[in-house]
């Protein structure tokens, strides 16, 4: 034996036994793997969605964990990098063999990962409203579709505010585009002329506002009632605030409903100018019900900090959670085609006070809320709807979507079923 | 004295009759009995209830009502869940001082989860804002029958035009009276008076001519018919064409105010890249570290010292100079001094910079934003005709350009200065005349940082305080540097403001998006046509 032949067979033991030792830790627990950015521009969003998930994990491990085995999580930083979104869910479901992935924020991470997880038969729940359209055999969203966000906020306000002119505000990308589609559609069904809608895009981080908030101020002077609907995202939404704010624009002469402000957004301003303004969300940390007071009560003793808020994607990866923990125990499997099999029609208690199911298109049901902005940051819910509504994958508003449906039940196990051609298969993925 | 105020109760009360049609008794007992009930029901009432329970407190006409519909409208009212006794609740600290709305009498502490508060919806405080209006109308202090008329200028209510008519008779101040004129012009419009009181309604209203009249002209253009729809059509047309005026003022105004965020972020770049040629990505963290300290002093002041928070801007100033600066000398002396005359390694190395810092702060302050708030004389705006000017933003202005002239003085004047531009213009000659270069470089870019830092006190005022505040403004101050010229200031002024005033007559016809694209194009065209920027800088420097 040479010394080089027995350094590669010692080499080679080595590996195996690594090997060994890993597979047989696997065993012994189930792994949940994190796909959230701790780095970059998402980072602001995203790290605190990464710490909810670890919170619960822990919870269910002080419970028992699942299936008498204990959870491990398994954390990864794709750094607000798209590409690198893909890359990290490959390493997540290859290289760490996780049973189920929570993560994402971005619409456009989210269509970066999607291919990964069809492809090598993944979970992913994506806890974040989004712009709708889409429906994969592999991913939960337990967000809010459209119907369950946008298209109450804008019934509300014609109904509660008799706004008759709006300005669709959004952040130039993907989900404002798509969801402003779907909007400027749904208010001219309404009867709402051409004239009275003014749509505007701004660059991701816009921070000068002076021009655009004048130009709302401007749009409203028509004599109409006028608001705004607002999917402006992320960073650029404390300069807007404190723009409308400086400038007067007051909640009871022009609302503003945002789409994307939540407590934690609120967190950096000053509320008291914005007093009234309006967002649409599922849940907000003001909700008094006594799962939320719980809920509350440990975020704040697990990231030691009795400040910090709750906000909407939280409770939907809380709900989205004790989904796939119950999936799992039904099927009493944590195989990608089991869980899938069993958690359609799965129903947990959320933490408005009711319950939300998971149904067949891989969209939860949830209450749609209507909350003003207080001036201690937090929002007053002035508007629910009375039942729970059910996230419709494909918007009802736009032509090439209205004649589709997902059903990812046997034997359909579609996600785009045409419904008048009878088929699978039509626009979209 | 005592005339006024009787008069002012009876007055109120008659408005009280008019505006609701309701039986009000004499102000007696009976009177007191029913405030006590109707604020009683406010509790758990929801919004529907608490709607007829405002207008019926304000059918009382009693002043002591003012108080407790200004306390329901900031949420301040609130009933105690044992009783269901409606309070005004104080926050101090995590309990909740309560007092009672009408006697005024301290109820004592309690906690949070004894009280509720009574929530209103904007529909109510839109009613609440009419009602105190009507309410307050012959307040003895000028400033509430101002926003009185103001409140009611706003609804446009018609049942209120008795009450405005004979506060117009009673008003001794012209500028009351005038906003108590376009009141009453608007509730005539939407009566059914004559046309032609409506006629005379209109010229009122296009004398004011800001937008509020607009949009209540408009509306009757769109309503009416015949002599009175061309009326209001042409003075619909005459506001437009003087708010079009004004638009191209406003324009000016914020194109000077972008400029002056531009000049802020780029002057210390100006000094770094245009005086030292250093290409330093870490730049904008320089800028965040500044906002950063700035949220560190207010943090500190809200703790210990709340009476100075009005001065904490000016506190943080320094102490942001100091930290940036200091950072920026740490990053030259550790970093960069090893790598002149090689951009590319400069560039990545700041790039990787830059990238450290930010996560620095990340893992220190956390990844959400953090609030710096805004000193009283920051906040608001005020009105030159109808251009609405924030004092924020004419504050930055006046900041940049005091930065600026302080800069050019430190450049001109002193004895660094002197050296600074001597080793920028001929290192081994400034070195043989015994300047120490080394230490220089170090004074230099720890000069640009500090400044970058003092821009990141006034951002702090109009952007996020998150660790990604930097980003944002990289980009730009590059560009305001090169298309200036490389090492002039008077350069980078004129590009601030330049790009600023373009970009804010580009946006309102291409949108942001467009508008950016358009000046970035600009500039690149610029640039192939003077490579060297606006204002070149001339001989020998430029070649080596």
């Amino acid at each position: 034996m040479t010394p080089k032949f027995k350094s590669a067979v010692a080499a080679a033991a080595l590996t195996a036994s690594v090997f060994t030792a890993h597979t047989a830790l696997a065993a012994d627990t189930i792994k949940v793997g994190i796909l959230h950015s701790l780095s970059g521009t998402m980072a602001i969003s995203e790290t605190t969605l990464k710490d909810v998930m670890l919170m619960l994990i822990e919870d269910q491990n002080k419970k028992g964990g699942v299936l008498g085995k204990k959870l491990e999580p398994v954390v990864v930083d794709p750094a607000s990098n798209w590409p690198l979104f893909a890359e990290k869910a490959r390493e997540l479901l290859q290289v760490h063999k996780v049973d189920v992935v929570f993560g994402n924020w971005t619409s456009v991470s989210r269509k970066s990962v999607l291919p990964v997880f069809e492809e090598l038969n993944g979970i992913l729940f994506y806890p974040v409203q989004y712009e709708g359209e889409e429906s994969s055999k592999n991913v939960f969203y337990t967000g809010a579709a459209p119907n369950q966000q946008a298209i109450p906020a804008v019934d509300y306000l014609m109904k509660n505010e008799k706004v008759e002119r709006w300005v669709l505000a959004g952040t130039d990308y993907v989900y404002p585009r798509t969801t402003n589609k779907i909007l400027e559609t749904y208010l001219k069904a309404k009867g709402v002329a051409a004239d009275d809608i003014m749509v505007n895009y701004t660059p991701f981080g816009h921070s000068d506002w002076q021009t655009i908030v004048a130009n709302i101020k401007k749009f409203g002077s028509a004599g109409k009632k006028t608001a705004v609907v607002s999917t402006i995202n992320g960073d650029a939404n404390v300069p807007f605030y404190k723009e409308l704010g400086n400038q007067g624009v007051k909640a009871e002469d022009i609302p503003v409903v945002a789409f994307s402000v939540g407590e934690e957004e609120l967190a950096g301003l000053d509320t008291r100018p914005l007093v009234g303004h309006l967002a649409a969300w599922n849940y907000f940390m003001s909700i008094d019900t006594p799962s939320n007071d719980e809920f509350i009560e440990k975020w704040q003793k697990f990231i030691k900090d009795d400040k910090r808020v709750t906000n909407d994607p939280m409770e939907a990866h809380y709900i989205g959670f004790q989904m796939w923990v119950k999936a799992v125990e039904n099927a009493n499997s944590t195989k990608t085609d089991d869980v899938l099999d069993a958690i359609v029609g799965v129903t947990v208690p959320n933490l408005t006070g009711g319950y939300s199911a998971m149904m067949p298109n891989h969209h939860i049901t949830k209450p749609v809320l209507i909350g003003e902005i207080q001036e201690d940051g937090q929002f007053e819910t002035v508007w629910r709807t009375p039942g729970l509504v059910a996230g419709d994958a494909w918007s009802d508003f736009l032509p090439g979507s209205k004649d589709l449906i997902a059903d990812w039940r046997k034997p359909l196990g579609c996600g785009n079923y045409n419904v008048k051609a009878n088929k699978c298969g039509g626009q979209g993925s | 004295m005592r005339f006024i105020q009787n008069n002012l109760f009876g007055f109120l009360l008659l408005w009280g009759f008019l505006f609701f049609g309701l039986q009000a008794t004499s102000p007696t007992l009976a009177a007191e009995d029913n405030l006590t009930t109707h604020i009683g029901t406010m509790a758990a009432a929801n919004f529907t209830a608490l709607s007829k329970q405002i207008e019926a407190l304000a059918a009382t006409g009693d002043p002591r009502v003012v108080p407790i519909l200004e306390a329901l409208a900031k949420g301040r009212l609130f009933f105690r869940k044992s009783d269901k006794k409606v309070v005004f609740a104080t926050k101090v600290k995590r309990r909740y001082k309560l007092s009672d709305p009408l006697s005024g009498d301290t109820l004592g502490e309690v906690k949070k989860s004894k009280v509720k508060k009574i929530r209103v919806n904007n529909k109510l405080r839109r009613q609440i804002r009419t009602v105190l209006g009507g309410l307050t109308l012959l307040s003895p202090d000028p400033k509430v029958r101002l926003k009185a008329a103001e409140a009611i200028f706003k609804s446009g209510d018609a049942t209120a035009l008795p009450a405005l008519e004979a506060a117009i008779v009673q008003e001794l101040d012209t500028d009351i009276r005038a906003v108590l004129r376009q009141a009453r012009a608007v509730a005539v419009l939407k009566s059914d008076r004559p046309d032609e009181d409506k006629k005379a309604a209109l010229t009122i209203l296009e004398a004011r001519g800001d937008r509020d009249a607009l949009s209540v002209v408009t509306a009757v253009a769109r309503t009416s018919t015949g002599d009175l729809k061309a009326i209001a059509d042409r003075t619909v047309t005459t506001i437009q064409e003087t708010l079009e005026l004004w638009n191209i003022v406003q324009n000016i105004w914020y194109g000077l105010s972008l400029g002056s965020v531009l000049l802020l972020a780029a002057i210390g770049l100006a000094i770094t890249f245009g005086v030292m040629g250093v290409i330093n990505m870490a730049h904008g963290e320089m800028v965040m570290i500044g906002a950063y300290t700035t949220f560190v002093v207010q943090d500190i002041i809200r703790t210990s010292a709340p009476e100075l928070f009005d001065y904490s801007l000016a506190i943080a100033l320094p102490l942001a100079f100091l930290v940036a600066g200091g950072v920026g000398v740490a990053i030259e002396r550790g970093v960069i001094r090893f790598l002149y005359g090689r951009p590319l390694e400069t560039l990545l190395a700041t790039w990787g910079v830059s990238l450290v810092l930010q996560q620095t702060v990340r893992t220190i302050f956390g990844p959400t934003n953090r609030e710096v708030g805004a000193p009283d004389f920051m906040s608001g705006a005020f009105e030159i005709g109808h251009l609405t000017i924030t004092y924020n933003r004419l504050w930055i202005i006046v900041f940049s350009l005091m930065v600026m002239v302080a800069l050019m003085m430190l450049l001109k004047y002193t004895a660094l200065g002197l050296q600074m531009r001597a080793v920028t213009q001929n290192r081994k000659m400034a070195g043989a005349m015994g300047i120490r270069t080394n230490w220089i470089d170090a004074a230099t870019f720890g000069l640009g940082s500090g400044l970058a830092g003092i821009a990141g006190v006034a951002l702090s005022q109009i952007d996020n305080v998150s660790p990604n505040l930097g980003q944002s403004y990289i980009i730009d101050s590059f560009m305001v540097v090169v298309f200036g010229g490389v090492g002039n200031l008077w350069g980078t002024l004129v590009g601030a403001l330049t790009l600023g005033i373009a970009n804010k007559f580009l946006e309102p016809f291409a949108g942001a998006v467009l508008a950016k694209v358009f000046v970035l194009i600009f500039i690149i065209l610029f640039i192939q046509k003077r490579p060297r920027g606006l204002f070149a800088l001339k001989g020998r420097a430029i070649e080596s």
